[in-house]
């Protein structure tokens, strides 16, 4: 069983991501199931969404404690909330940043991409809140090659609720340019 | 255990209800928005509105007024739904009495929320554990599939000539409601010819007036009718029985009657527990048989009518069970710790203790059932609260 978190602020997307995660993985014939956090979601405010990823059928319906990969949509949130609680050696940790996988954290494999800068370019929301949820698809298939980056775009199309062309696209464009802090 | 092949979409658990309702041909729906069922009404009111189902739409002011509604279109011969959550579900309590005396199988989603105060929207079945004794049926649902089918099957149930008897059918808030998991959706043809269509003997007919629900003084048919509800709930046992055998060959599900039996053929100890909670419990077994640990799980499907005899043959000559509630009865022990005890009462000697975990939300762990499992295998046979903190 393979076990992701994702950390963003309210209305960046994250329960959604977690759904097309869910759904890329499904497309590839594995047992999926994915769920927020659910709390007094508001504008802005830390949320956390789970995707678990397995070859059977799925019973642990608890939250996830000890993630095989950490998605963090906004670096903002690694100041407000832990989150590389609970994360293993050899967990993933993938991270929206224009920064190097060095300069975030040189403990677990750390990969990062600069969705925002690929969604403003590709004019999906705007500046001040740029859709970056589906770029982070790519960024995590390119990251830990759980999905291929065919059923990332594929999945992105289905579940955008608009702009599936660009928002396919974002997630094609952060999987060829996530960099990876660990030898590949 | 299915192929993934088999599941046609991944839906979430009010997405999933919604669908059932479709399939069910369901020509009234009535509701009051509360958190977190909203989306399930959400979705059948675009589908009223899209022209996708072939039904009536009702908003009201309350979930009283949402239940009279749904009472009064049930009452003119037409199959009935409706959703609520928490206090939601308090405030129709009246008419929940009242639906199920006058015979009317109604079938309704409860999506289990905590009761304040404090204010917690998160999950817990105190709400629907509180409609006990109003006459409905109760089933408790563990996976977004099994809140499809019961949908379906609830109905069958309730409407069945033997039975009579309105049906709630449960989900855990957000960890099934808002949970997006592989589902089968079934074919609507196929559910066709499972569920036929609906039709009440004595509905509401201006040719054909008729009193309902007169004024009886004592020594009229009160106490009747009510021994009469009684024996349709004995009835509803042998019905559900057969109504799940009947969908496991239509459909290939097979939800085995009132109670689900998970490891349990060799097993020295059973944990029992009901909803969401009994799928993580599963997962806690089936480490602990990694173990050697001789332990299955009882899945309590149905709380009403409650399953007295499977309880019993289920944990005959077992050294020890834990009865886990995610429900509050202050004064006593937990509902399920109750009625299990009452069950085995004179006839077994298995010890039983009780535990409540996960009040209002609290995740409940790995640790937490291990925990639990710790304490049966010692023939425990007391009652606990499990991971509470300290209160600041």
């Amino acid at each position: 069983m393979f076990e992701i978190r994702f950390h963003g602020r309210g209305g960046q997307g994250a329960v959604t991501a977690s759904k097309i995660l869910a759904l890329a993985a499904f497309m590839e014939g594995r047992y999926v199931i994915s769920f927020p956090f659910f709390g007094t979601e508001r504008r802005g405010a830390p949320v956390t969404a789970f995707t678990r990823i397995d070859d059977g059928p799925i019973l642990l319906k608890t939250q996830i404690y000890n993630p095989d990969a950490v998605v963090v949509l906004d670096t903002y949130v690694m100041t407000s909330a832990n989150v590389k609680s609970g994360m293993k050696n050899g967990s993933y940790l993938i991270v929206n940043t224009e920064k190097e996988p060095g300069e975030i954290d040189a403990d677990h494999r750390t990969a990062t991409v600069d969705a925002t800068r690929i969604a403003t370019e590709l004019g999906l929301g705007d500046r001040t809140n740029p859709i970056i949820n589906t770029a982070m698809i790519g960024a995590f298939a390119r990251a830990s090659g759980i999905i291929s980056r065919e059923s990332a775009i594929e999945a992105v199309k289905s579940l955008s609720p608009r702009n599936k062309e660009k928002n396919a696209e974002a997630a094609g464009f952060a999987f060829n340019e996530t960099r990876l802090g660990w030898g590949n | 255990m299915q192929a993934i092949q088999k599941y046609n979409a991944i839906l979430t658990g009010n997405e999933s209800v919604a669908v059932g309702v479709k399939l069910a041909r369901v020509g009234f729906v009535s509701a009051y928005p509360i958190t977190p069922q909203t989306t399930i009404v959400e979705k059948l009111a675009e589908m009223v509105a899209n022209n996708e189902i072939d039904a009536r739409y009702v908003e009201v002011e309350s979930e009283h007024s949402a239940m009279a509604a749904t009472f009064a279109s049930e009452l003119a011969g037409v199959r009935s739904y409706t959703a609520t959550s928490s206090h939601g579900l308090l405030y129709m309590h009246e008419m929940l009495h009242w639906t199920a005396g006058m015979r009317l199988p109604v079938v309704m989603s409860i999506v289990n929320r905590a009761i304040g105060p404090p204010w917690n929207i998160w999950s817990e079945q105190t709400d629907s554990m509180n409609q006990r004794e109003t006459g409905w049926m109760q089933v408790y649902c563990e996976s977004n599939q099994e809140a499809l089918d019961s949908i379906i099957m609830g109905y069958k149930i309730a409407e069945n000539r033997d039975v009579m008897l309105p049906l709630m059918s449960m989900e855990d808030a957000f960890t099934l409601s808002h949970t997006t998991e592989p589902v089968s959706i079934p074919d609507q043809a196929e559910v066709d010819d499972f569920l036929p269509r609906f039709d009440l003997d004595f509905k509401i007919d201006p040719e054909r007036p008729m009193g309902y629900g007169s004024y009886v003084p004592p020594e009229g048919p009160f106490m009747e009718l009510k021994h009469d509800m009684m024996e349709s709930m004995r009835n509803a046992r042998k019905t559900i029985r057969k109504v799940t055998e009947e969908f496991s060959e239509a459909f290939g599900r097979n939800y085995s009657g009132l109670i689900e039996r998970y490891r349990m053929d060799d097993a020295e100890y059973a944990l029992i527990a009901s909803g969401a909670l009994a799928s993580t419990g599963k997962y806690v077994v089936s480490r602990l048989r990694e173990r050697g640990k001789k332990v299955g799980l009882i899945r309590l499907r149905f709380f009403r009518p409650f399953p007295d005899e499977e309880i019993l043959s289920a944990t005959k000559g077992l050294r020890g069970v834990g009865v886990i509630d995610r429900s509050v009865t202050f004064g006593s022990s937990g509902a399920t710790a109750i009625e299990v005890r009452a069950a085995l009462y004179g006839k077994s000697e298995t010890p039983v203790a009780g535990f409540v975990a996960g009040l209002g939300g609290r995740d409940v762990r790995i640790e937490d059932f291990e925990e639990i499992y710790s304490h049966v295998e010692s023939g425990d046979t007391g009652n606990y609260y499990i991971n509470l903190k300290g209160v600041n």
